[in-house]
């Protein structure tokens, strides 16, 4: 969980969830819904992307619906952790929630699509690997790493409540 | 520092949901939850198989609510599905608030006062910041965030910073709450309130309806804000006495509370206006809108279809028609709405006009329900938001707008300011 190193999709400021996983997609099974992820923002993308990639994007990143599905969708089709400037504060808690790593990173807007990204977690930190650029991320909380680090919210309540 | 600053009404709140004298901006605390909202889209079928595994049931089923509202009625046998695995848990569980069919979720906490001025009310949905207006700190969260809070009762808050949002002056005729909101969030972007919670005060918010309050609170979620409040005052002692509930205006924030920021507005200032496709904070006058014919005018959602609305969907529509080439549908925000704008001959004109009455639910808003958009389609909407394939079709364009504009250009076939229909000078 702690370094993740993957190749770079780009999105724009203000991607809401409605275009990560719109709405008629919804009804389905998680399986089905990443089938369509992205369709929204970027048509073509479920087909292209790559297991343990990596989406880097703009401002507001995943605005909107509460629907954590958008969150689930990303994982399951291989997206290990997001990249934004900012986040939108539900979409942000559904990924700590689901075990997908939210990076909050202010200079993201200059990570170009196809780059490669090291991405140190627990340090807060953004390395660009072609290009040797490094970008200061901001850390997680301690209360908020737990939940993280524990594979998402469900493990651990299993833990807390014993239920493991 | 700590203790010498007064607090936020927001800080109180959460202060007092974890067991503390005092916080501090951005600190990251575990609090209980005095009330909590799940709905058929985001709860049951997503966090029963979870409950199933930790081996949990309802933390408090007298502080659970559960709505079916996004998939009634069923459109198709998925649909039909999904409201019988939420019935099957109200059953399971003892949900004595459950409430099919009823209303929007967040239509339905305000209209029958289940969160209390003070307390901290938690929705697994966006639109939960809705009940601020009721003077309590509403937020929304996803499912997960809800199944932990079933199954214990608490969650996590990191605590936010308040932005004070002033209204003076007073709304001139055929300008609503909407346009007011739909303004703020055209001057300020999509995401100024992140992580922050708006308060609303001044002469004009005084002056208020709880309803009209609530399309200010209930459109936070549209500016990234973690929610609005409307601290209780004597409308909202009113609201609550007159569902048989005794309540004392406040919290309030303290005098010298630390503010992040404070927003001024006049309401005579405020002209009818649209957000344009596919951002609701792109903004501009409804006289200013451009744009050729619309297909579809839709009055629906927890934003836009409560008695209030209908009226003055009405008031523009008594005695004229939709035009041709244009649908006109009213999705009522709650049976309550309904039956009230049904009593007061509301639905009498809107149906004489031309209108389709839908039933209660989150209908086209969401995408799941009645009424969605063909390719191609020009919507003109009482919702909050109009993101590209929302509504239906990807190839849809989609304005947000008051109830007044909505129906106004449902008259004319093409967007104009609503003032025009009411008598106004403009």
């Amino acid at each position: 969980m702690s370094v993740i190193e993957g190749r770079v999709w780009k999105f724009g400021d203000d991607i809401d969830t409605d275009g990560i996983v719109p709405g008629r997609y919804l009804i389905g099974e998680l399986q089905e819904i990443a089938q369509h992820v992205m369709d929204g923002a970027r048509p073509g993308f479920a087909a292209e992307v790559c297991d343990g990639d990596i989406v880097v994007a703009g401002t507001n990143f995943g605005s909107g619906s509460s629907r954590e599905m958008a969150a689930r969708a990303l994982q399951a089709a291989g997206i290990r952790a997001v990249v934004a400037v900012s986040f939108a504060r539900i979409f942000f808690r559904n990924c700590i929630n689901v075990g997908l790593v939210p990076v909050e990173c202010p200079t993201a807007g200059v990570i170009e699509e196809g780059q490669t990204v090291r991405v140190d977690v627990e340090v807060g930190r953004v390395e660009v690997t072609n290009t040797g650029d490094v970008h200061d991320a901001v850390r997680l909380p301690h209360e908020i790493a737990l939940i993280l680090n524990a594979g998402g919210l469900e493990p651990y309540l299993a833990a807390e409540l014993g239920t493991t | 520092m700590v203790g010498a600053m007064g607090m936020t009404v927001a800080e109180k709140i959460i202060a007092r949901a974890a067991g503390r004298d005092s916080v501090q901006s951005d600190e990251v605390l575990w609090a209980d939850v005095d009330f909590a909202m799940i709905h058929d889209s985001g709860g049951p079928r997503r966090i029963w198989p979870a409950m199933s595994e930790l081996e949990v049931g309802v933390w408090d089923p007298s502080r659970l609510l559960l709505v079916a509202d996004h998939y009634v009625p069923a459109r198709d046998v998925g649909a039909a599905t999904i409201l019988e695995t939420t019935r099957s848990f109200a059953a399971k569980f003892g949900i004595e608030r459950f409430h099919e069919a009823e209303g929007i979720a967040h239509t339905v906490v305000v209209e029958r006062g289940y969160v209390l001025p003070g307390q901290l009310y938690v929705g697994g949905d966006s639109h939960s910041c809705t009940a601020g207006v009721l003077g309590c700190l509403a937020v929304g969260m996803g499912s997960t965030d809800l199944l932990g809070i079933v199954a214990t009762g608490r969650t996590w808050l990191r605590v936010p910073r308040t932005i004070r949002v002033e209204v003076e002056g007073t709304f001139g005729p055929g300008v609503s709450a909407k346009d007011l909101i739909l303004s703020i969030i055209g001057d300020r972007g999509m995401d100024a309130g992140i992580y922050r919670v708006l308060e609303f005060g001044g002469q004009a918010i005084a002056a208020m309806s709880i309803e009209e309050r609530s399309v200010l609170t209930n459109m936070c979620a549209e500016i990234g804000a973690k929610s609005g409040i409307v601290p209780a005052d004597g409308v909202t002692v009113q609201h609550f006495a007159a569902l048989g509930i005794d309540v004392e205006p406040g919290p309030f924030s303290d005098p010298d509370a630390d503010y992040f920021d404070a927003w001024r507005y006049d309401a005579a200032e405020v002209v009818p206006v649209v957000a344009r496709p596919h951002r609701h904070d792109d903004v501009v006058a409804a006289a200013d809108a451009g744009g050729g014919a619309i297909t579809r005018a839709y009055i629906g959602a927890c934003t836009g279809a409560k008695h209030r609305d209908l009226q003055m969907a009405a008031e523009v529509l008594r005695g004229r028609s939709v035009a041709p080439g244009v649908v006109l549908q009213i999705a009522p925000a709650s049976r309550a709405a309904l039956r009230k704008a049904v009593e007061d001959g509301t639905v009498a004109a809107l149906m004489d006009a031309g209108a389709h009455v839908l039933s209660t639910g989150c209908g086209a808003c969401p995408g799941l329900g009645s009424g969605v958009l063909a390719p191609g389609e020009v919507c003109i909407s009482t919702t909050s938001r109009n993101a590209r394939g929302r509504m239906g079709s990807p190839d849809a364009e989609v304005y947000l707008a008051s109830p007044y504009a909505v129906a106004a250009a449902a008259v004319a076939g093409r967007i104009v300011d609503p003032r025009e229909f009411l008598g106004v000078p403009v």
